[in-house]
């Protein structure tokens, strides 16, 4: 395991750092819980990606005592707007119960926000929510208060689910939130590098809304065009980064669009025109209607990310895999990852490990048994002969 | 966890790297190579350390039992390193010397702006595979893909030599690969088995191979089934083609007119 942060800092002063962001992702199929040790010891044995500027962690199945409510985890970068925020979801939803997210003090972290955790119920009989429909109810509650300017933005707002994230390494995040200590079926988990956007507590992966998350490695290219179209549709972009349209644009495609994912994957990382000449004319009048219709969410640029909701973990790379990915299986759970090595740290022996192509999402579902790439093929005929 | 100190045995010395930072695990291999002239290295327990074997300017053989990180081998300059697990990403970027000899897979751009010395890979490697590899006068850096490469194969490649057998492909499946020599202007690419034209980048052709290609390719195959305990006569037995650029200088009208 690679744990020594300090020594990663520069010590040239030439303000040049090597990294790249990780990513990390577990789910067991058959839906059994797991604690967050092995996802934080995958993340930092490849704290060598990232550089300090964020980190994070998303886990679903950890508030099984509050299942049927939305768990909404507000970051106030300004403490005074609380009580309005209070009032606003009592008057909105009603309030099961609400906590100030534990965590331990950690001197090496700086500007942390307070974070407070909201379990709510919807009421049905709110005009509102029979108007909307009981999801786009709660999706427009959180682009109110995350655009209302006041300091305070919902960054994990689904059932029985939650992300942990903040600036500092994973090992630091990990330690501040007490990771390692909850449960979870589906785990993903995110080292950053920032590139282009500023390196703050909300900018840390994941992204969510709802019960969507996304971790992601790359730039997304497209942002601008990408955060028009969902703008047109409801979705504002507040966390001023790129990863943030992801996330919605899952929402939007497969919640509100109900598309499977193996289709919607094919919006974000559509087939070049070149591969859709040459499909079968049944499959071609389809990809080109996904990109006729859904032409404003393509993802362009380099990318992996793994996205997840309750269920469904899919780890995918951008068309033509400008970013890392190694998918992996042992028994019952699925892994994807930046590196290999961190897979082989937290599970040695694997049944499976591949690499797959641009374009083509690595899919876990619960209660579905993976679906594996055929076994390699091993045509040697002699022992291995260690030169 | 505790870091293990180096033991030196009669002929190799042990190195744990459980735990180890990669400049720790760097710092150990210098001064066991260049400080104290060790031949023979063996390390365990290797998990996602980068650059092992950079900077390493002596004959040294380091057996490698894990997971070696990113940039294995980077720069290296005439070092021999066996990796008994896979290799990730970048795996011989811009190595000028010695060999590297993988029993498993290679990730993405392996032999990346490779310069010399050879890469022998036993499985299958991953995207941009030996992208941009040079060759300079006697140096002619060399990969041999014991399985099918992903896309983007010799992409912008200037110099030196692909080799691709396909030996972990199915009976009856193809190289999936495209845009494989995308941008190339020089080297060679060897394969066996078939492609079609849409899986070749522009400005590259496929072609027969003639005496002096059938002479290399047999060296490395015979190479290949040495270090990996496979029989060469069948391998050997094809079919191979070659791809070449069809055009030394393809943008030469575009930046010098």
């Amino acid at each position: 395991m690679l744990t020594r942060m300090s020594s990663l800092e520069n010590p040239y002063g030439d303000d040049k750092v090597y990294d790249a962001c990780g990513v990390f992702g577990m789910m067991d199929v058959t839906g059994d819980r797991f604690g967050g040790q092995d996802v934080v010891t995958g993340l930092v044995n490849m704290t060598e990606r990232g550089n300090g500027l964020g980190s994070g962690y998303a886990v679903y199945g950890c508030y099984p005592e509050h299942a049927d409510c939305y768990a909404f985890h507000v970051m106030y970068t300004d403490v005074e707007s609380r009580p309005q925020v209070e009032t606003r979801l009592k008057g909105d939803f009603v309030m099961v119960h609400a906590e100030e997210v534990p965590h331990n003090p950690t001197p090496e972290l700086h500007d942390a926000p307070v974070i407070w955790r909201y379990f709510l119920q919807v009421d049905a009989a709110h005009p509102l929510v029979s108007l909307l429909g009981e999801l786009e109810y709660v999706v427009s509650r959180v682009m109110e208060i995350n655009t209302s300017g006041i300091g305070a933005y919902i960054y994990s707002s689904g059932k029985n689910m939650g992300s942990f994230k903040g600036v500092g390494f994973p090992q630091q995040i990990a330690d501040y939130f007490g990771v390692a200590e909850y449960e979870g079926y589906i785990w993903t988990a995110h080292n950053r590098f920032p590139t282009n956007t500023p390196g703050w507590w909300g900018g840390a992966h994941p992204f969510g809304l709802l019960d969507w998350t996304v971790v992601h490695n790359g730039e997304i290219s497209s942002y601008g065009a990408n955060r028009r179209f969902l703008e047109m549709q409801g979705y504002h972009c507040t966390m001023t980064t790129d990863t943030e349209v992801m996330a919605y644009a899952a929402d939007y495609l497969m919640r509100r669009h109900s598309l499977p994912v193996e289709v919607a994957v094919k919006v974000l990382a559509a087939p070049l025109w070149d591969d859709i000449e040459r499909m079968p004319p049944d499959e071609r009048a389809l990809y080109r209607a996904l990109r006729q219709v859904y032409g404003g969410l393509l993802m362009t640029g380099p990318f992996t990310i793994i996205l997840a909701r309750h269920g469904e973990m899919i780890g995918l790379t951008d068309r033509l895999r400008l970013r890392p990915i190694i998918a992996a299986s042992k028994g019952s759970r699925l892994y994807v990852s930046s590196e290999e090595a961190a897979v082989r740290l937290v599970s040695p022996e694997l049944d499976r490990l591949w690499s797959p192509v641009g374009g083509e999402p690595v899919i876990g579902r619960l209660g579905v048994p993976l679906r594996l790439p055929a076994a390699p093929v091993v045509r040697q005929r002699a022992p291995v002969a260690i030169a | 966890m505790m870091n293990a100190q180096p033991t030196t045995t009669a002929t190799t010395l042990q190195i744990d790297a459980a735990g180890l930072h990669y400049r720790q695990l760097n710092a150990q291999l210098r001064e066991a190579v260049n400080g104290q002239g060790i031949e023979h290295i063996a390390i365990t327990n290797v998990y996602g350390q980068r650059y092992i074997g950079t900077d390493l300017h002596r004959t040294v053989e380091i057996h490698i039992h894990g997971t070696p990180g990113n940039d294995l081998a980077s720069f290296m300059d005439g070092p021999r390193i066996i990796v008994h697990g896979n290799a990730q990403d970048a795996c011989g970027n811009t190595m000028n010397d010695g060999e590297v000899i993988i029993h498993g897979r290679a990730g993405d751009v392996t032999g990346h702006s490779m310069r010399g010395g050879t890469i022998w890979v036993r499985d299958d490697v991953g995207y941009r595979v030996g992208i941009h590899m040079k060759a300079y006068q006697d140096r002619r850096p060399t990969i041999v893909i014991g399985g099918t490469a992903q896309h983007f194969l010799g992409e912008y490649m200037a110099g030196g030599v692909l080799l691709v057998l396909g030996l972990t492909l199915g009976p009856g499946e193809r190289h999936a690969a495209s845009f494989i020599g995308t941008g190339m202007h020089g080297g060679v690419i060897y394969v066996r088995g078939e492609l079609v034209d849409h899986q070749l980048g522009k400005g590259v052709g496929q072609m027969a191979l003639d005496e002096e290609d059938e002479r290399l390719v047999a060296a490395l195959v015979t190479g290949y089934a040495a270090r990996f305990g496979y029989d060469a006569a069948e391998v050997l037995d094809g079919p191979f083609f070659k791809l070449m650029p069809l055009s030394l200088r393809p943008y030469g009208r575009l930046y010098a007119y």
